[in-house]
C-alpha cells in the first residue's frame, strides 16, 4: 500500500470511528422487546404467578435467579468456545466474542450469587451455606472470571493480551468440573433444590412467568452482547489505526519530512 | 526429551541453590504465616490443631505464589526466555522442568512446614504414607498450574499482583482435597483421606496436560 492510499484508508477509517455507534435497528428493537419483557416480567413475577405453598412470597425470586444462572453459564460457555477459536484460528472476531460474554457473564454471575444469597436467608434461614454446591463453586467461577477480566484490563500487545486470556479462559472451563466435584464432595450434603422443573412441582403461571423471565434475559444477552461485542471491535480499529499512524511518524523520522508530507 | 526436563530444572534449582531465595525468604515466609495463624486464633492449641490441615494448605498456596513468582522472574530478566526459545529445548521439556523445579522447592519448603505444625499446633502424625503421599500429589498440581499461569503473566506489566488472583481461585480444589486427606493422615476427622487422592491426581494430569499443550504459545507471545 502506497503512502497516498494509506492516507486515504486511514481517513476513511477514521470518519467510521467518528460516526460509528453500537446502535442499530436491530439493537433497538431487542431492546425494546427486553423492556416490554421486563415489564411483562414484573406484572406476571409480583401479581401474576401464586406465592408458594411453602416459600410463600420468596419463591418469586426465581424468575430472576434461575434466568441469571442460565444466562452466566452461557456466557462462560461463549467465553471457552471464543478461546478455544481464538487460539485455534487466530480469529480476533471470537476474541471480542469471549471478552464481551466474560464480561456481562461476570456481572450475572455476581447478580446470581447475590439474589441467590438473599433467595437463601427466607428459605434456608441463611445468606450463604458452605454445604451447598452450586454456590460455592459459582464462587469460585466468579473469582477466576474475574481473575480473566483483570488480565485482560492489564494490557499490553494485542496479540499476547488475546492469547494470555484464552489460556486463563480454558484453564478456567477445564478446572470447573473438578472444582464441583471437589466441593460437592466436601460439602456431601446440599440445600439446592435439585430441580425444581423436572420435579413439576411448580403451578403453570409460575413455570410460565419462569420462561418468560429466560427468554427476557436471553433477549438482554444478546442485546448487551451486540453492543459490547461492538465496542471491542471498535477498540481494535483504533489500536490498528494508532499503529499506521506510528509508521507514518516513523517514517517521516527517517526521511526528514514533516508527518503531514510522510502521509501523503 | 527427559534430559531436557533435567536440564532446565537443573537450571532452575542451581540459580535457586546460588542465590538462596527459596531459604533466605521463602522459608522464613512459610513460618511466618504458620506463627501469625496461632496469633489468629489466639494460641487456642485445640482450635489450631482442629485447623492444622487447612492452615498448613492455606500456606503451601501463598508459598506457591511466591515460588512461581520468583520461578517467572528468572525467566524474564535479562531476555533469558528468548534465549530458552533459542536454545531449540521443545516448550514442553521447557514446562516440565520448570514445573519440577517449582515441585522441588515447594516439597523443601513443606518438609519444614510439617514440622512447624507438629511444634505449633500441636499436630500428631498418624498416617506417614498418607500424609507424603498427599503431599507429593499436591503439589504436582500446584507447580503445573503454577508453572503455566506463571508464562501466563510474564509479559504482563502488573504481574505480582495479577498471579494470585489468577492462581489461588484454580488451586481451590487442591486446598479442599489436600486439607481433607490431611485432616485423615493427622487424625483430625475420621474421613477417608486416600479417596481424596484421586482428585489431587486428576488435577494435576488435567493441568499438566493445559501446560503442555499451551506452553509453547505463551513463550512465543507474551
Amino acid at each position: 500500500m502506497s503512502a497516498e492510499e494509506m492516507s486515504a484508508d486511514m481517513s476513511a477509517t477514521d470518519m467510521r470511528v467518528e460516526a460509528a455507534t453500537t446502535g442499530s435497528r436491530t439493537t433497538r428493537l431487542l431492546g425494546f422487546l427486553v423492556l416490554v419483557g421486563v415489564v411483562a416480567l414484573i406484572l406476571l413475577g409480583f401479581f401474576g404467578a401464586p406465592p408458594d405453598d411453602e416459600q410463600r412470597d420468596a419463591v418469586r425470586m426465581i424468575f430472576v435467579h434461575v434466568p441469571s444462572a442460565f444466562l452466566t453459564y452461557t456466557a462462560f460457555v461463549t467465553t471457552a468456545v471464543g478461546s478455544v477459536m481464538w487460539l485455534w484460528k487466530r480469529s480476533r472476531w471470537w476474541d471480542v466474542v469471549a471478552h464481551s460474554a466474560a464480561e456481562i457473564g461476570v456481572i450475572f454471575c455476581g447478580l446470581t450469587l447475590f439474589t441467590g444469597s438473599v433467595w437463601g436467608r427466607p428459605t434456608w434461614n441463611t445468606y450463604w451455606d458452605w454445604g451447598d454446591v452450586r454456590i460455592v463453586t459459582n464462587m469460585i467461577l466468579f473469582l477466576m472470571m474475574v481473575g480473566y477480566l483483570a488480565l485482560r484490563a492489564a494490557g499490553g500487545d494485542e496479540d499476547a493480551v488475546a492469547t494470555r486470556a484464552a489460556v486463563v479462559g480454558l484453564v478456567a472451563a477445564v478446572n470447573l468440573p473438578i472444582i464441583n466435584r471437589s466441593v460437592e464432595w466436601w460439602a456431601n450434603r446440599t440445600l439446592h433444590q435439585k430441580s425444581s422443573l423436572t420435579d413439576g412441582n411448580l403451578e403453570d403461571l409460575t413455570l410460565f412467568t419462569l420462561a418468560v423471565g429466560v427468554v427476557v434475559w436471553a433477549l438482554f444477552f444478546v442485546w448487551a452482547m451486540i453492543h459490547r461485542f461492538r465496542i471491542g471491535w471498535l477498540e481494535h480499529q483504533l489500536s490498528s489505526i494508532d499503529l499506521e499512524a506510528a509508521l507514518i511518524r516513523r517514517r517521516a523520522e527517517a526521511t526528514g519530512e514533516s508527518v503531514e508530507e510522510a502521509s501523503l | 526429551m527427559l534430559a531436557d526436563v533435567w536440564l532446565v530444572a537443573g537450571k532452575d534449582l542451581r540459580i535457586e541453590w546460588r542465590s538462596r531465595v527459596t531459604s533466605s525468604q521463602v522459608v522464613p515466609f512459610a513460618l511466618t504465616v504458620l506463627v501469625l495463624f496461632g496469633f489468629a486464633l489466639d494460641a487456642n492449641r485445640g482450635v489450631l490443631n482442629d485447623a492444622a490441615s487447612g492452615l498448613f494448605w492455606v500456606t503451601v498456596l501463598f508459598v506457591a505464589v511466591v515460588a512461581v513468582a520468583r520461578s517467572t522472574a528468572v525467566e524474564t530478566s535479562d531476555g533469558a526466555r528468548r534465549a530458552l526459545l533459542l536454545a531449540g529445548i521443545e516448550p514442553s521439556a521447557v514446562f516440565f522442568g520448570k514445573t519440577v523445579a517449582v515441585a522441588v522447592q515447594l516439597l523443601g519448603v513443606e518438609v519444614l512446614m510439617v514440622g512447624g505444625v507438629l511444634v505449633f499446633y500441636g499436630a500428631t502424625v498418624e498416617s506417614l504414607p498418607l500424609l507424603v503421599a498427599t503431599c507429593a500429589l499436591a503439589t504436582i498440581g500446584i507447580a503445573a498450574s503454577g508453572t503455566l499461569l506463571g508464562a501466563l503473566v510474564a509479559g504482563v506489566r502488573a504481574r505480582e499482583t495479577v498471579l494470585p488472583v489468577l492462581l489461588l481461585p484454580v488451586l481451590a480444589p487442591v486446598l479442599i482435597a489436600a486439607s481433607r486427606a490431611f485432616d485423615d493422615a493427622l487424625g483430625v476427622l475420621a474421613v477417608d483421606g486416600w479417596a481424596w487422592l484421586g482428585l489431587l491426581g486428576g488435577f494435576g494430569l488435567v493441568n499438566a496436560t493445559l501446560g503442555t499443550l499451551a506452553y509453547g504459545r505463551l513463550l512465543e507471545e507474551s
